[in-house]
Formats: structure tokens, C-alpha cells, sequence
């Protein structure tokens, strides 16, 4: 699978490398579009020195793991949320008839250098607000464990996002609620949003656990919503449930693949 | 002269049916659900060495099933048996003993060189590299595609890229090679060539084809035996010979099997 | 001697007015037609545009309560300023595209609509109201009510009011149109787009109000983004309905961009034809 996965993604790459000026134009802007997210926190932070109990550095920190873990997930496998457009256009089929996995095919479709922007862009603010928080090493070893986990959740996510296309074929940006909304969720402390919120991204769709609740343990934070304490080394036990979900979910949607045309 | 004295049966359909839900708007928030048979209770066999036409009107069935034989859907009843696998349980090892082309869509990969593409299914399909050395030089030469190995996909005419993708459908030397539409958009000189390598590769290497078309003049120039499926059964399977006798008045194949398409729709 | 000076022309202009007219209602009409083909894909995007509403609306709100009457908003106020940019999203069409023309350059089927005896500029105006009518319908109202049922939403006072509100978005739909219609011609000219979207859409992102309201934007920064078109897509519409500008200026304002834009549009529609008739595309 990974031998596949690099192959396909050189083979790619190669490609891409026939339309340089759009590659640099596209990369620039790929960075650009990220950085509008770090543009709002910066704003924000013009207008006041804490949000939902957090100062710009902790906001920074939750923005850049959750932001490194999406960029990652999203830089290997975020090309299965394209999945609705490969089954209309029939090149789902051609997938299916190559002997490689149809997911790993999907997730490397037209692989570009400019995958790895994003993943960098995260990794600039995470270092940034490290150098400003001063973690103890007692503590800091969670950090890589969190990005791990929160990497493992999002590609979960995307992967559900991709199977739900089996059967919502028509309507692909449901996905992007899940995958976008999710990435957008963890961009800010849990606590501004609503405790019913905040419930639901615990125990239904794990995404606290991306960079809330070891984000908490790591910046040695007290939980506003009052949930158990144990919560903090749960993300391994969430990412793992859900990606057995998400592994269920898209054999169940390959399996049920009606492919179009007669 | 390789072919096996006595064939084995390399493609094995029994009971085989498809069906599919279907669902329309009948009203604002009313719909009606319907199950639709692409393909019910078909049942042949193919044999190794065979060179077989798959024919019938559009929308009969001739896809679901070529769909079915390669993997890409479950059957919803029947038994397949496909180069001695299950297609849809076994799908990536069919893939390894099976060759699959698609008229209307390549599978080569758009923006990549031909060589590029190649290279990459001789990684993906595991060849050897001696072995496909010899096998590119061999269908390069045959194909007439040695000047367009440089060339990306989205840059070849509708003939070189159909070349291209028979290519690719072949280097992993696979036993059974199914071709949907394949001449589909060719001109006439194109058409010819590959026909002729298609007789050629049947003849001499003994690979068993299938071949759906809508062109009659690859009926009769290239399949021994022909299938002829309408509103999802088999409606005819004989040789080329049986189907003229269906209708002895009639002079051309054409009018052979306009009868054969249209005859329920006269009873009806 | 010619029996015609001029060569004789079926140009809607020798027309008259209603027929005009009929003739582009009808391309609206296709184009609202064209859409509610994808009713699916709306629904979807009205689920997405509700989500992203309710996850920025507390962030806003988490703002709002640290800086009570930032940029002349209440609490309120911002949350339905919030609202209201997930619901331009779909009429706005913010994230780029709508225009069928951009494919049909890069197709080169554009080449028979250049030629046409009818502007392809006014055509493609109609069929991009008629999708900003559906959009409006299934992506514009229903995350409004679902931010109004959750958080409460400000709602303008008078019909008179609403009124205005509509006049705006409808400019606002016209100055998109009109920044969407010279990038899908750019295509004449440049072969690989991509790129000079993905610009296009960054430009739109920051500078019509959709990540953070422009008027929280520190110095030139905001000056400068509360002057240029993209602000008459969201920032201005959403302003108009919380009645918190003057609003025969921001409507002045909107209609300039809109002429600006439509004429630089016909002059660049006239650059294109003559390109593919005498250059041959």
C-alpha cells in the first residue's frame, strides 16, 4: 500500500511538473488561502488578549496542532472527498479495475507538490507558539502523540466524508460540513462554543480529541466544561474507534458502488 | 499454435442477476421506488480461446454485465466465476489475470506520457521487468505506437490513445481480455488495424476476448461466436452462421439483428 | 451597387424593447431551471453554509462578549452579520464559478456564443440571475432561519426597509457577476486558469467580509478592503440589512461597482471577439 502510495504520488508529481507557472501561481495561492484563517486569530487578537480563557500563544498552539494534524491528513487522503465527481465522471470504474486499493488510488489522485504547503504553514505557527509557551518536557511529550492521533482522526473523517459520496453522490459538500467544519472547529478553543457542541464532538464525532482535550493536558489548562480528567490521554482509544469506523463504512460503500452510465 | 486442445472455461456465468433501486419524484416529498432489472438470469459460458461478441440494443444490459465480469459491481444473484475467481470478492487478484479496456473512457493517465503510464502499470500489475520490456516492444511495434511513447495522454488522437490503452489492458500478458467499445469514434483505417490486431492477438497468442460493440462490421470480421442480450437476458448465443439463420430473407447482418432487437416490441 | 450598405443584421437591437426583454427573462428563467436540476447539491450546500454559520457565530460571539460593541455591532448584530455571509455564499457564488461560460472558452465552444446576434455579456447576466434566484431560495434562506431559531437574528424593521435589503443583495449579485464574468474571459487569453482562481478566490475570501467583518480590519488594511468591489458582495449587503450604514451611500456605492465593472466587462467581451474572429481563437 505505501509502495503504491509513493509510486502513484511521484508518477503525479512528475506530471504536475509539466505546468510550472501554474504550480508556483497555485502554490502561492494554496498558501495564501490558508494564511486567511491565521489573518482572523490575528484580528481577533487586535481586539482582545484572551479568547474563551485563552491568550493569542494557547490559541496559536491549539491552532497549530489541530492545524498540522488536518494538513497531514488532508495532504495523504483528503482526495477522497473528491470521490463524487471520479464515480460521475466513470473513472471510479477504470480504479476499480487495477490491481491497488480504490482508496489509495482515490487518495493520491493528481498528487502535487502543492500538497505540501499546507502541512508547513501549520508546523510555522505550532513552532511559533512553542517558542512562546515554554512546555515542560513533562509535559510535551503528549504534543507528538497529538498530532498522530488528531492526523488518524481527520483521515477517519475524510474517509467517512468520502463513503458517505456512495450514497450521496449528488450532493458531495455535505462532506465539506464534516472535513472543512471540522478543521474550522479546532482552529479556536472548544470553550467559545456551546456546552451541547462541545458534548457532541466528545462522545459522537471525536474531534475534541484532535487538540482540545490533550491540548488541555499539554498547556496544563483546566476544562471549562468540567469532563472527566482521564479524557486528556483518550485521543489513541478515539482515533483508533473511529478510524475502524471509517474503514467499516468505506468497504460497506465499495461493496454497494452502483456504477452510473448503462 | 498454442491453443489448448481441450479449453477450459475461463469466464462462467450462472443465474446471474442484477438489479437496481431506482428512485423518482413523484411529488413534492413523495417518491416512488422501483427495482429495475439491468440483467436477469443469464447464464453462458466462454471457453479458453474463444473470440466472443457481446451484442444488444442500448440500455440492455451489456455494461451491467461486462461491469459484473470485471469486478466493478456485485452481482445481486448468481454465481461468476471469472479466470477461476469471484470477481467481486477477488477483484484485485482478477485484475492481475484480466485485461480491461473502455471505449468510451481511457485508463491511461491524462496528463502523463504513454511511457510514463506504461511504467506504471508494469509497478502496479507487479511485471517483471525483462518480460515487459519484451511485451511493450512487441505491442509498440504491432500498434504502430512507437513515435507516440513521449507523447501525454491528452495530447494523442482517439486512435493513438485507443492503441495506447489496449496496450496498457495487455502488458501484464492477461488471459482474458474484455473490450467495451473499443472501436467506438475510430475512423475506418484505424478501425481495420485494429481489428487486425485483435484477430491476431486471439489467433496467435490464444487470449480469449470479449468484445461488446455496436458495429457489426467487428461481428463479422472478428467473433466466432456471438451473444446477443436484450432487456437484460440472453436473448441468442450461436455463431456467426445461427444468427444469419435467424432470418434467412434477410441479406446483411444489419437487418439480421434489427429483427432480433425490435422482435418482442412486434409480439407486443 | 449593393442592395444592403450594411450587412443585414438580426441584432436584438434592431428589436423591439419587450421583445429584448422577453428574450433575456426567458435566459433567467433557464437559468434558475438549469440549477434546481441539482437540488441535492443546493440542500448540501445550504447543510455546509448552516454549519459553518453556527461554528463562526461563536467565535464571533466569544469576540463580541470580550469587546462589547466592536465595530458599532451588538452581540446580535455580529451573529446575524455571521448569518448573513453563509447565506450570500450560494447568490454571491463566493467561492467562484457559476459562469458556464469559463468551460466554454477553455472548450472553445465560447467561439459560437462571441458570434451570436445577442450580448454575451447581458446573456450571461440573465443566466447568472436566474441561478442566483435558486441559490437565493434553497442556500440563502434556510441558513438564516436556522442561525434566527439558534442564536436569534436582528431583523430589519420595515418593509420599506427590506426593500433596500433586496435592492442591495440584487447589486451585490451584479458586481459578483461582474468579477466573475472577466475572469471566465481571461480564459481567451490565458491557458491555464487555475492558478488566477485560485487568487481570485483568495481576494474574495478576505476582502467581501466572509472571514472576519472588514470593519474590525485594523488601519489602511480596512480602509483599503471596505473600498474595493468585493466588499459590495457581503460586507455592504449585510451592512444594509443591520441598518448600520448609510445606505443610500453604500447603494451608490454598490451600483458604481457594478457599472465599472459591466463596462470593463462589455470592452473585454469586444477584445475577445474580435480575438476569435479575425485570430481564429
Amino acid at each position: 500500500m505505501v509502495r503504491t502510495y509513493a509510486l502513484l504520488a511521484a508518477t503525479w508529481m512528475r506530471a504536475a511538473a509539466q505546468y510550472p507557472a501554474s504550480l508556483v501561481m497555485l502554490t502561492a495561492g494554496s498558501f495564501a488561502a490558508n494564511a486567511l484563517d491565521i489573518a482572523a486569530i490575528w484580528i481577533i487578537f487586535r481586539h482582545t488578549g484572551t479568547l474563551g480563557g485563552f491568550t493569542l500563544a494557547e490559541v496559536m498552539f491549539l491552532y497549530g496542532t489541530g492545524g498540522v494534524s488536518f494538513a497531514l491528513a488532508d495532504m495523504l487522503f483528503g482526495n477522497v472527498d473528491k470521490l463524487s465527481r471520479h464515480i460521475r465522471a466513470g473513472s471510479f470504474d477504470t480504479m476499480l479495475i487495477r490491481p491497488a486499493s480504490p482508496f489509495v488510488q482515490m487518495a493520491v489522485d493528481r498528487f502535487t507538490p502543492q500538497r505540501f504547503g499546507r502541512p508547513a504553514q501549520a508546523v510555522v505557527v505550532l513552532w511559533l507558539a512553542l517558542a512562546e509557551l515554554h512546555v515542560p518536557w513533562s509535559r510535551a511529550w503528549m504534543i507528538p502523540v497529538m498530532i498522530l492521533c488528531g492526523t488518524v482522526i481527520f483521515t477517519a473523517v475524510f474517509t467517512l466524508g468520502g463513503a458517505l459520496q456512495f450514497l450521496l453522490t449528488d450532493a458531495p459538500e455535505v462532506a465539506n460540513a464534516f472535513t472543512y467544519g471540522g478543521s474550522t472547529l479546532t482552529q479556536y478553543p472548544l470553550s467559545v462554543y456551546g456546552a451541547e457542541l462541545v458534548r457532541a464532538v466528545t462522545y459522537i464525532v471525536p474531534l475534541a480529541f484532535v487538540n482540545w482535550q490533550p491540548g488541555l493536558y499539554v498547556l496544563g489548562h483546566e476544562d471549562p466544561f468540567g469532563l472527566p480528567h482521564w479524557l486528556r490521554y483518550a485521543a489513541p482509544v478515539a482515533a483508533l474507534t473511529l478510524a475502524g469506523a471509517a474503514a467499516l463504512a468505506w468497504r460497506a460503500g465499495v461493496r454497494r458502488y452502483r456504477s452510473t452510465g448503462s | 499454435m498454442e491453443a489448448p486442445r481441450t479449453p477450459e472455461t475461463v469466464i462462467e456465468l450462472a443465474q446471474v442477476g442484477r438489479t437496481f433501486t431506482v428512485s423518482r419524484r413523484t411529488g413534492v416529498l413523495r417518491r416512488e421506488r422501483r427495482v429495475v432489472h439491468a440483467v436477469r438470469d443469464l447464464s453462458f459460458t466462454v471457453r479458453a480461446g474463444e473470440f466472443v461478441g457481446y451484442l444488444g440494443p442500448n440500455g440492455a444490459g451489456k455494461s451491467t454485465t461486462i461491469k459484473m465480469l470485471t469486478g466493478i459491481l456485485a452481482p445481486t444473484a448468481g454465481r461468476i466465476s471469472v479466470a477461476g475467481l469471484d470477481p467481486a470478492r477477488r477483484r484485485t487478484a482478477l485484475a492481475r489475470r484480466i485485461g480491461v479496456v473502455f471505449g468510451q473512457r481511457t485508463t491511461l493517465w491524462w496528463d502523463l506520457p504513454l511511457r510514463d503510464s506504461f511504467e506504471l502499470i508494469r509497478h502496479l500489475y507487479k511485471v517483471d521487468r525483462v518480460r515487459y520490456r519484451e511485451r511493450l516492444d512487441r505491442l509498440t511495434e504491432l500498434l504502430g505506437l512507437g513515435e507516440f511513447l513521449a507523447t501525454p495522454v491528452r495530447q494523442l488522437s482517439l486512435g493513438q490513445r485507443m492503441r495506447g490503452d489496449i496496450t496498457a489492458a495487455l502488458l501484464h500478458d492477461p488471459a482474458v481480455l474484455v473490450l467495451d467499445e473499443p472501436t467506438i469514434g475510430l475512423d475506418v483505417v484505424s478501425k481495420a488495424a485494429m481489428r487486425e490486431f485483435l484477430r491476431d492477438l486471439n489467433a496467435q497468442q490464444g487470449t480469449t476476448v470479449l468484445l461488446t460493440t455496436h458495429d457489426l462490421g467487428d461481428i463479422e470480421r472478428l467473433c466466432r461466436r456471438v451473444m446477443l442480450i436484450d432487456h437484460g437476458r440472453l436473448a441468442f448465443d450461436g455463431t456467426l452462421d445461427d444468427l444469419r439463420a435467424t432470418a434467412p430473407g434477410e441479406t446483411s447482418l444489419e437487418a439480421v439483428v434489427t429483427r432480433l432487437y425490435t422482435r418482442d416490441r412486434l409480439f407486443q | 451597387m449593393p442592395i444592403f450598405r450594411n450587412p443585414p443584421r438580426i441584432a436584438p437591437a434592431a428589436a423591439p424593447r419587450e421583445v429584448v426583454f422577453q428574450l433575456y427573462l426567458r435566459v433567467a428563467r433557464y437559468g434558475f431551471r438549469k440549477h434546481a436540476a441539482y437540488r441535492a447539491a443546493a440542500v448540501a450546500g445550504a447543510f455546509t453554509n448552516t454549519v459553518f454559520g453556527i461554528l463562526r457565530a461563536y467565535v464571533l460571539i466569544a469576540l463580541w462578549e470580550a469587546r462589547p460593541g466592536l465595530a458599532g455591532y451588538d452581540v446580535a448584530q455580529a451573529v446575524t452579520f455571521c448569518f448573513l455571509t453563509q447565506a450570500f455564499i450560494g447568490p454571491m457564488q463566493v467561492f467562484g464559478g457559476g459562469i458556464e461560460l469559463a468551460e466554454r472558452v477553455r472548450s472553445g465552444d465560447a467561439a459560437i456564443d462571441l458570434v451570436r446576434p445577442a450580448s454575451l455579456q447581458l446573456w450571461s447576466l440573465a443566466d447568472d440571475l436566474g441561478r442566483a434566484a435558486y441559490l437565493f431560495l434553497m442556500r440563502s434562506v434556510p441558513p438564516t432561519l436556522a442561525g434566527a431559531a439558534l442564536f436569534g437574528i436582528v431583523v430589519p424593521p420595515s418593509p420599506a426597509a427590506w426593500g433596500l435589503v433586496a435592492v442591495s443583495v440584487v447589486l451585490g449579485i451584479v458586481v459578483s457577476f461582474g468579477v466573475r464574468y472577466l475572469l471566465a474571459l481571461s480564459a481567451c487569453w490565458i491557458l491555464d486558469d487555475r492558478g488566477l482562481q485560485q487568487v481570485a478566490l483568495v481576494l474574495m475570501m478576505f476582502f467581501s467580509g466572509m472571514v472576519v467583518p472588514l470593519r474590525i480590519i485594523p488601519g489602511w488594511l480596512g480602509a483599503l478592503a471596505e473600498a474595493l468591489p468585493w466588499a459590495a458582495m457581503v460586507q455592504v449587503p449585510a451592512d444594509v440589512y443591520l441598518g448600520a450604514t448609510d445606505v443610500p451611500r453604500a447603494l451608490a456605492f454598490q451600483a458604481a461597482w457594478a457599472v465599472a465593472l459591466l463596462a470593463l466587462g462589455a470592452l473585454l467581451t469586444r477584445a475577445a471577439r474580435r480575438k476569435v474572429v479575425i485570430q481564429g481563437g
